[in-house]
């Protein structure tokens, strides 16, 4: 079948399932089970209304239980099987965590990892904060802000071949296309370089490209926050005498600390899982492995399925805090 | 108050500069592939893409008329080409200066005389005219060669696209891919958002135990790496008989992107007022019927904002595709799956990656400009409280 038509047809059915299966379940409940009528009228009423709360739930705890919450275990007990041959898994304890401390390859991914959760959610909340100062009175604000915004809705496969762009290396004797490699030799470098060859270095060629995308993000929300600062803080400053750095590190900043926590911490989590540009632009060479792509390599390319788990469950690991850090805080505001 | 007021000039020209620097580094990645896919691989070669926006010098190689045919004899043994090298071309070249040897294509202003040796002479004008002469042995074969450094305006062409989209013969073809990122993506959006407004409904007004404990399961789940699911899920659907193909990955989107649509839902649903809904229960209304008559036309913008998120992400996304969908045959890649594998196959052709490139990142973008005040509640909805 044609997949177009297959995909229509999912529509239908996916939608047309959806709708009929909660008018249908509140129906039957309603109507069937127990009707609000005869002789136990008031306690059908009190019993359908604890259901009904479960028939509106259903299908999404469904799907989270089913494709989030189960294989954080699933995973986890992967994490300590060996796959065997003719597909037979023995317990191994902790040996696919001590191979993967072992391995080099390994420890790069860790330390780069760790190197890309230092750099990248400062300098995004960083430039967010700087360029959401800026424009904040600016008449031409809003336009500025949709582009550095813009990058938000750009794949970061599509960055990565934006970004390959800049970082084009020719050979000496013709024109640079590469725009980094043109400033290089037009401010005095002596050869083009191979930018994302260079050990180390190139890390932070891979980052700027998560940088350029997620700037957008931290200046929208900073932004906001900036805009709900209470004017009489900033005019009594004024009067103060408080020169406008002042203002913007003592009276701004510490107001909207709680908002670059949670720009900072959820830019933290999608620089953990960050694969796409490393797989895209070097694919983990020249040192510049991170957990996720290493994670995809083991499992896919190797078909280590127990070492694949074993990493997966260290991205898990490094986010946990932040997991807890979020339930303590929604806990908190439901009282 | 304005904290600009009462300022120098020469703090808001300072400010307005630093803005415009800070917005031209943000354009600068992304015009670069929009303007190399406008260009032909010659000229993405010859030149860096910023030079292409305006008149550029550029090297030339022409060749004077075939003297075999052409050539006239003016006296015993001289014979004489004499031609324009505009002809061939329909905008007039403004020459600057030429050579007949590539090594060396600067050698004459133009208007000045090429000794070419024993008495063979080529005189290039600046209106493109030339005469080349000589005896009847160096007057013969092919036309000589002519490197002429003249001032090109911006050409741009669509031939990329033409090429890209719609040439059938085109083994890069992304037609296909295309049509199948939106087979991918539209269930993968509508779906989630029915199911997760049910939930958030019921999280929001309803009143049950462990209520407050699945709205942190929720919060929690946000933020689980999908990689752990990759392996138990694909078991699964092996285990199932869905396999790799699009049922499977758009039940995945669909699981994957519930935890934001419930919590963004939720959030938003919270906020409506108590008394609509109140008045609703005493009028004897059904909780389904508050649902999908007060609640869901009153979420229209939170729907919007998720289905945006949605639409943005399984579009971009690459590992799911991967691990879920794209089998062996590759009848059903995507195209950022395509294109990852042009950066490996085709690295340095630019003209088909930025293309490539630019025809994926263009839905995105129009989406993008044309919702971005959902984009935005949405955002600020799922992250500040």
């Amino acid at each position: 079948m044609h997949p177009a038509l297959l995909g229509v047809i999912t529509i239908v059915i996916g939608v047309s399932g959806c709708v009929g299966y909660f008018y249908g379940a509140n129906l039957l409940l309603d109507k069937v089970i127990f009707p609000a009528r005869g002789p136990n009228m008031g306690r059908n009423i009190n019993r359908r209304e604890m259901i009904r709360p479960w028939i509106f739930l259903f299908p999404a705890m469904l799907g989270l239980g089913l494709y989030l919450a189960y294989p954080v275990f699933a995973t986890l007990r992967l994490s300590f099987l060996e796959r065997g041959a003719g597909d037979v898994y023995t317990f191994v304890g902790f040996k696919n965590y001590v191979q993967m401390f072992a391995e080099d390859k390994f420890m790069e991914a860790l330390r780069n990892n760790i190197l890309w959760l230092v750099v990248v959610p400062a300098a995004s909340t960083a430039f967010g904060l700087l360029t959401a100062q800026l424009t904040d009175r600016l008449r031409w604000g809003n336009f500025a802000k949709s582009v550095v915004f813009m990058p938000m809705a750009i794949s970061f496969v599509g960055a990565a071949v934006i970004f390959k762009l800049i970082y084009e290396a020719r050979p000496e004797d013709v024109a640079q296309i590469g725009v980094l490699n043109h400033l290089y030799l037009t401010f005095g470098g002596d050869a083009p370089q191979q930018w994302l060859t260079i050990p180390f270095w190139n890390n932070f060629f891979l980052m700027a490209v998560l940088i350029w995308i997620q700037t957008g993000f931290a200046m929208v929300i900073l932004s906001a926050a900036l805009r709900g600062i209470p004017e009489e803080t900033i005019e009594a400053a004024v009067i103060d005498g408080a020169n406008p750095f002042q203002i913007f590190f003592r009276i701004k900043v510490p107001q909207i600390m709680s908002t670059i926590v949670v720009v900072w911490t959820t830019i933290t989590i999608a620089t953990l899982k960050v694969f796409d540009i490393v797989f895209a632009m070097t694919n983990g060479q020249w040192e510049t492995q991170v957990l996720a792509n290493y994670m995809y390599t083991k499992m896919f390319v190797a078909r280590d399925w127990g070492m694949g788990s074993a990493s997966a469950m260290i991205i898990m690991l490094l986010v946990m805090p932040i997991l807890v850090w979020n339930v303590y805080n929604a806990r908190k505001e439901m009282r | 108050m304005d904290s600009l007021a009462g300022k120098k000039p020469a703090v808001v020209w300072a400010l307005n500069i630093s803005v415009l620097a800070l917005v031209l580094l943000w354009l600068f990645p992304t015009m670069g592939l929009f303007v190399s896919s406008f260009r032909t691989s010659e000229q993405i070669t010859s030149s860096g893409w910023w030079a292409s926006l305006f008149p550029a010098e550029q090297t030339l190689q022409l060749r004077a008329l075939d003297p075999d045919d052409f050539r006239i004899e003016t006296s015993a043994g001289v014979f004489v080409v004499e031609g324009n090298i505009n002809e061939r071309d329909a905008d007039p070249l403004e020459i600057t200066t030429w050579g007949t040897s590539s090594r060396d294509p600067a050698a004459f202003v133009a208007g000045e005389t090429s000794d070419l040796g024993d008495g063979e002479t080529m005189t290039l004008s600046p209106d493109g005219t030339y005469i080349w002469q000589g005896n009847d042995d160096q007057m013969s074969g092919r036309g000589q060669r002519l490197f002429v450094v003249a001032t090109v305006p911006p050409e741009f062409t669509t031939d990329n696209y033409k090429n890209i989209l719609f040439s059938p013969t085109n083994s890069e073809n992304m037609a296909k891919a295309f049509f199948n990122t939106l087979t991918v993506v539209i269930p993968s959006t509508i779906i989630p958002i029915l199911i997760a407004a049910f939930a958030a409904y019921a999280l929001a007004w309803m009143d049950f135990p462990g209520r407050a404990l699945l709205v942190a399961a929720v919060v929690g789940l946000l933020v689980v790496p999908l990689q752990l699911a990759l392996i138990p899920l694909l078991q699964l659907h092996n285990a199932i008989g869905i396999g790799k193909g699009y049922l499977g990955v758009w039940m995945a989107h669909t699981g994957f992107g519930l935890p934001l649509a419930i919590y963004l839902l939720r959030n938003y649903m919270v906020g409506l007022p108590r008394d609509i809904i109140e008045n609703a229960r005493v009028d004897g209304a059904t909780e389904f019927q508050i649902f999908t008559k007060i609640i869901l036309p009153l979420s229209f913008p939170a729907l919007a904002s998720f289905a945006i998120f949605q639409f943005l992400w399984t579009w971009n996304d690459l590992l799911v595709a991967l691990v879920f969908l794209i089998d062996s045959s590759g009848n059903t890649t995507v195209m950022t799956k395509q294109i990852v594998e042009l950066l490996g196959t085709r690295g340095g052709d630019w003209e088909v990656l930025a293309t490539s490139a630019f025809i994926s990142i263009a839905v995105p973008l129009a989406v993008f400009f044309m919702m971005q005040r959902y984009l935005v509640r949405g955002l600020l909805a799922g992250s500040v409280k």
